[in-house]
């Protein structure tokens, strides 16, 4: 079943036109990885699926609903869309688990020994039991990131949303991040991610979408687009990808 | 294919335009709701007002224009020394106050006394009525009859006013100081930046952002509070209301006086939103 349909969406910064008319399908338990040079529109398209962000044309359907109507409740939707973010974004005056509880306890109305029984559950099952009253300056960029994870799935979204959630991490931290992905695709959850972690996509991913100038250039099974892409921009983005994360040529990163 | 000639094509579809249409008849309500919620209040205020049974009194006791054309030229000369006073004391203020935050927040043991004395000022600058700090200064100073000491009604004001809000000042700086992330101190360092240096060149230019609304607002009241100083005889705008008002019993120089203070503030605070704005403007960019 697909649950996000995203039909000809379109976003301009003044004449830089980010989203040129993007179709793309996601189905209920996939993991869609979005892949493509800075500048191709995939923090734009994941902002835009979580309403942060107004399209200018084409429409965005999450669960048969139209969220792209202007009449809709953008926190309505935003409840069943979780979303973690390349910087972590923890609020920094909370503990960790504070920063779980705070959406349940204020807008499931969820009562504070409930929130927090179900918070340290997930924060256990993601390695941060002992970090639940640490405040996020005090942890690491995995331990951060982890709760921004954690922070998200305790609304029980239906589409987790990640945006390059690995793009701040020492390298050393990065498994533990993905790992905890990995979790989460093995639970069924329904996942949009942009990434540059193609061995990771390549594992995980149901499929992948390469971005190229504001649209859908290419697209399929992991195995096809990042091991045979049909076209060219996509075979050498992915030559300069796997060059500078191997570390032979730094300057194209 | 995709090509970016077809995107300069575009136009946007009938979903698209019926969205603008709809945010447009939305955007026009909420503005007829405001303005006609507005013109209700600002109207019922009124007519409270003008049917109340001593308006006819108030009217002419408060808002008599020969009165207010009469006493104009009185209350301007004073507010030029309003307007002097207060720039004066702006200037020391500042001083006193950035002096003051730094003793309390730079981290050196040799100044263990200076921080104490700078603690003891600020609790009894922002203790004490700025009223009474006036008397105290304007009266008391000379008092002591030591040389040096000036007998000069103005210059006493302004170190009364100078004394009092120093404090507040003070606290401001330092809280815009310490509200700098400590990842900024590091990376000022790091750099091989010294302490006064990463103090001066990152996060003071960050902590002034902050700083600058809670400032203007003491400025603000601090422009008030230079009426003060007519306590001790200083003629500036309210002394000058005060004697206009006195010829003929009526209160007309005070609402003179009233619209001079108010026009004095309001430039500020339009110039503060700007700052602001610009400052917001600049570091996010174009949203990106």
């Amino acid at each position: 079943m697909t649950l996000l349909r995203l039909d000809g969406v379109r976003r301009h910064f003044g004449a830089n036109q980010v989203l040129r008319g993007f179709d793309l399908d996601v189905a209920e338990h996939d993991v869609v990885c979005l892949i493509g040079a800075s500048g191709s529109g995939k923090s734009t398209l994941l902002r835009c699926v979580n309403l942060l962000d107004t399209v200018d044309d084409g429409t965005i359907w999450f669960d048969g609903r139209d969220i792209t109507d202007p009449r809709v409740d953008p926190d309505d939707v935003r409840r069943e869309i979780g979303m973690v973010f390349q910087a972590y974004n923890l609020f920094p005056h909370l503990s960790a688990l504070d920063n779980v509880t705070l959406a349940p306890r204020r807008l499931l109305g969820q009562a504070r020994a409930e929130a927090e029984a179900a918070a340290r559950v997930l924060l256990d099952r993601f390695g941060l039991a002992e970090k639940a009253s640490a405040h996020p300056d005090s942890l690491s960029g995995g331990q951060q990131q982890r709760v921004a994870l954690v922070r998200a799935l305790a609304m029980r979204p239906r589409l987790l949303l990640l945006d390059e959630i690995t793009s701040a991490l020492d390298p050393e931290l990065v498994g533990e991040v993905l790992d905890a992905i990995r979790e989460l695709k093995a639970e069924g959850m329904t996942i949009l991610m942009a990434t540059h972690e193609l061995a990771f996509a390549r594992e995980v991913a149901d499929r992948v979408v390469f971005l190229d100038g504001g649209r859908v250039l290419e697209e399929g099974p992991p195995a096809a687009v990042l091991d045979a892409p049909t076209h060219d921009r996509t075979a050498t983005f992915l030559r300069r990808v796997v060059s500078a994360s191997s570390g032979q040529d730094p300057d194209t990163r | 294919m995709a090509s970016p000639s077809v995107a300069s094509d575009w136009t946007p579809s009938e979903v698209q335009l019926e969205r603008l249409d709809w945010r447009r008849r939305q955007a026009r309500r909420r503005s007829t709701i405001a303005l006609t919620s507005t013109v209700v209040v600002l109207g019922v205020a009124a007519v409270v007002v003008v049917s109340s049974p001593g308006w006819d009194r108030v009217q002419e006791t408060f808002f008599d224009w020969g009165e207010a054309k009469a006493a104009a030229p009185e209350i301007l000369d004073g507010f030029w020394t309003t307007v002097q006073m207060f720039l004066l004391a702006e200037a020391c203020i500042l001083a006193v106050g950035l002096l003051v935050a730094f003793v309390r927040v730079v981290p050196a043991a040799g100044l263990a006394p200076l921080k104490l004395l700078a603690i003891v000022y600020t609790d009894v600058a922002r203790g004490t009525p700025t009223l009474l700090v006036v008397y105290l200064i304007g009266f008391g100073l000379p008092a002591l009859q030591l040389q040096g000491i000036p007998n000069s009604l103005f210059v006493l004001g302004v170190i009364a006013l100078t004394f009092s809000y120093g404090g507040y000042v003070a606290e401001v700086m330092r809280a815009g100081i310490e509200s700098v992330h400590p990842s900024q101190w590091a990376s000022g360092r790091s750099l091989g930046l010294s302490y006064g240096q990463t103090l001066r060149l990152v996060v003071m230019p960050q902590a002034l952002r902050r700083m600058l609304p809670p400032l203007i607002n003491d400025f603000a009241s601090l422009q008030k509070d230079t009426a003060l100083v007519a306590a001790i005889g200083v003629f500036e705008a309210f002394r000058a209301a005060q004697q206009e008002s006195a010829r003929n019993f009526d209160y007309t120089p005070f609402v003179v006086a009233a619209v001079g203070y108010i026009a004095l503030t309001i430039p500020v605070a339009r110039l503060t939103d700007w700052l602001a704005l610009r400052a917001v403007r600049r570091e996010q960019g174009a949203t990106a």
